[in-house]
């Protein structure tokens, strides 16, 4: 191992470390000085995100061939820091709120981080599955934080069998595909489909295993029942991150697998992906109409998200590939932001023992707090897709390269479907700004500055999305 | 084959068999689980004899150790040792012989019907040190020295989710917190709540 071997994966490994050396610290902090141990998860999170920015892309591989260091997982490394900076700036006050700081979250909410970055470097089907499992531990652990509420118990556990039931499909998909093709090594898969020594049939199943166990990742019907369940009764600060973070990260596995594995059974695999896209716009969509919770609204919307993004997935394997990906990362960056900004707005609405959760607690909040109000009206817009919001560029190239690589019907549905989403999303503005009622709301500096952030991010970045989407444009992946 | 390496065979398979009958037939389960242990520990020494000692020694250590320790503590815990006198269904009686039924049938048809099939492809024959632990050693901190770090990370983490899932409260610590914002009404009870196992 040389030194280069480091450098590779350098965001990674001081992510990572910081997490250790936050466990470490939080032994000797008092109780009530745990602030600092969100200080130092935020140092170590923004020097990450510094040398995911300064890094070079390289063509090479490191550590025996195990992870790479491209565009595109450079790109997503500073995506997952900065995801992880604004989610330790949602945690911090909520936690001393509601009487539970602990140095754990922290610590765990690092690992998991690292597990993120990871899955982008990802070159072997080793890293993928341990990627996969470092990112979701922590989550199931962090899931049921509040120990003492029946809802986030429940929430850990439903997520850990789920996760665990899908972690099994992907570990028996990996084993499919080393059996048809005697390597579990990116490169040694990709060189064996070349030669034509691979049997396609066991690669078939295993690609198929490989989807699905991501699938249930990136919460794509059918594969979606633990969604709701868990965003509802895990700690919000820890939904708002799940929900950024772990989309990109599913979709991060899915796109290296189908770009560069399995590119010969892009055929094979198009109309499968094809079907999950549209029923994911269809149901989420259509499930979220009828939700009277906000964090269940929100994770059905994030499902419906998720139907846009797989519509991307169809498109990798076409003509239209760089374009595809590029509009994917630039629509996962546009959702992160909004998504973010929408959950400060939860978790500083959320009230002791999870109360002020329901649409009805929203009513007089916007004429209250106009900041909050008008910060979250933007979200809701962006989620929609109207004009002059990040979200709105979002799926116009991700529907554009529907178009170009002759999706028509999925690009048809995925705008009837953005159309019906304005109805709940429009419902939460109207209670916001239109009802009379008492809603209260925490007035905290971090949560503020990240909901008017957020806003502003929203707005001004649609002013230039083409230089965005340059920028996505260049996170290329290595190609072996 | 001559006849010591039959001799050898016959014995470990006898025991094999004869320790997951006293599996399943024992009433005690502290008997079922103890009979488990014979059994994997048995078909550890089968793998030392085909030459796999790493996978002989991971299955004492995983299998043999760790999760049977495991079962032991939830039997014992649970003071579960005395199986009541119905505690199977039907059902599961007629399903097992089923599965079972089909397991020897799969075997009898391979017996019967090896040599008039497709030809397997003789495998090419292993180096000496094929999967030997210095073999697994070399090769865990060589090329697979990333993914098993990463693996320390995973397990540390699940530590950490563990200590603190399992942990009781401290009542000092509830108070302080009490102390510093008493306007609000605590969200986690600072009670002690007996562990649930």
């Amino acid at each position: 191992m040389s030194i280069n071997d480091f450098l590779a994966i350098l965001p990674v490994l001081v992510v990572l470390v910081t997490g250790v050396l936050v466990m470490v610290a939080d032994v000797f902090l008092p109780e009530g000085r745990k602030g600092i141990a969100a200080l130092l998860s935020g140092l170590g999170l923004a020097a990450g995100l510094g040398a995911a920015l300064a890094a070079v892309p390289s063509t090479g591989t490191a550590f025996a061939g195990m992870v790479v260091a491209d565009g595109f997982s450079l790109f997503l490394d500073a995506l997952f820091a900065a995801v992880g900076l604004v989610g330790i700036g949602l945690a911090y006050d909520y936690f001393k709120r509601m009487r539970l700081q602990r140095g754990e979250y922290y610590t765990l909410l690092l690992f998991s981080i690292g597990g993120m970055m990871l899955m982008g470097h990802a070159n072997d089907l080793v890293m993928f599955f341990l990627a996969l499992e470092l990112l979701s531990i922590p989550l199931y652990i962090l899931s049921g934080f509040f120990r003492a509420r029946l809802a986030s118990q429940e929430a850990a556990l439903k997520y850990f069998l789920l996760g665990a039931f899908s972690s099994g499909f992907v570990l028996y998909g990996i084993a499919m595909v080393f059996g048809g093709t005697a390597s579990i090594n990116l490169e040694g898969i990709v060189a064996a489909v070349r030669d034509g020594s691979a049997n396609l049939t066991f690669l078939l199943v295993g690609a198929a295993l490989l989807v699905v166990g991501f699938a249930f990742k990136v919460s794509a019907v059918p594969f979606h029942a633990w969604t709701p369940d868990v965003y509802e009764g895990a700690p919000s600060p820890l939904t708002g991150f799940m929900s950024s973070a772990t989309k990109a990260a599913g979709f991060a596995a899915l796109i290296r697998l189908l770009l560069v594995v399995f590119p010969a059974l892009g055929e094979n695999l198009a109309p499968v992906v094809s079907g999950l896209a549209a029923l994911t716009m269809i149901a989420g969509n259509l499930i979220a109409l009828v939700q009277t919770n906000i964090k269940r609204l929100l994770a059905y919307s994030s499902i419906a998200h998720a139907g846009y993004l797989l519509i991307g997935l169809v498109a990798v394997n076409s003509s239209a590939a760089g374009d595809a990906v590029a509009a994917m990362l630039f629509y996962l960056v546009g959702y992160a932001i909004a998504n973010l900004g929408a959950w400060s707005v939860v978790v500083a609405a959320e009230q002791a023992e999870g109360r002020g959760l329901e649409l009805e607690d929203y009513s007089g909040l916007g004429r209250k707090y106009p900041w909050l109000g008008v910060a979250m009206l933007v979200f809701m817009l962006s989620f929609i897709g109207v004009p002059l919001t990040l979200g709105f560029w979002g799926k116009l190239y991700l529907f554009r390269v529907a178009l170009e690589s002759g999706l028509f019907g999925l690009a048809v549905i995925g705008i009837a479907a953005s159309l019906v989403s304005a109805y709940y999303y429009l419902r939460v503005v109207v209670y916001m700004f239109f009802r009379d009622g008492e809603g209260v709301a925490r007035r905290d500096v971090w949560l503020n500055l990240i909901a008017i952030g957020s806003a502003a991010a929203v707005v001004l970045m649609a002013l230039v999305p083409g230089d965005l989407l340059q920028v996505a444009a260049q996170a290329v992946l290595r190609v072996p | 084959m001559s006849i010591g390496v039959m001799l050898v065979y016959g014995l470990l398979g006898l025991i094999v068999v004869i320790t997951a009958l006293g599996m399943l037939t024992s009433r005690n389960a502290v008997y079922s689980a103890l009979f488990l242990v014979l059994n994997f520990a048995t078909v550890a020494v089968l793998y030392m004899t085909l030459g796999a000692p790493f996978i002989a020694l991971a299955q004492v250590s995983v299998y043999a150790g760790a999760i049977m320790v495991l079962f032991l503590f939830v039997i014992m815990l649970l003071g579960a040792e005395h199986i009541t006198q119905r505690s199977t269904g039907r059902g599961h009686r007629v399903l097992s012989v089923l599965v079972a039924v089909a397991l020897l049938a799969e075997a009898v048809i391979y017996i019967l019907f090896r040599g008039a099939g497709v030809e397997m492809a003789a495998l090419p024959s292993l180096p000496p040190d094929f999967a030997s632990p210095a073999a697994i050693g070399q090769l865990l901190f060589s090329q697979f020295l990333l993914p098993f770090e990463i693996t320390a990370v995973i397990l540390l983490s699940a530590v950490i989710g563990a200590i603190y899932l399992t942990r009781r409260e401290r009542q000092a610590a509830a108070r302080t917190a009490a102390a510093e914002q008493p306007a609000e009404k605590p969200v986690e009870e600072p009670a002690e709540k007996t562990p649930i196992y």
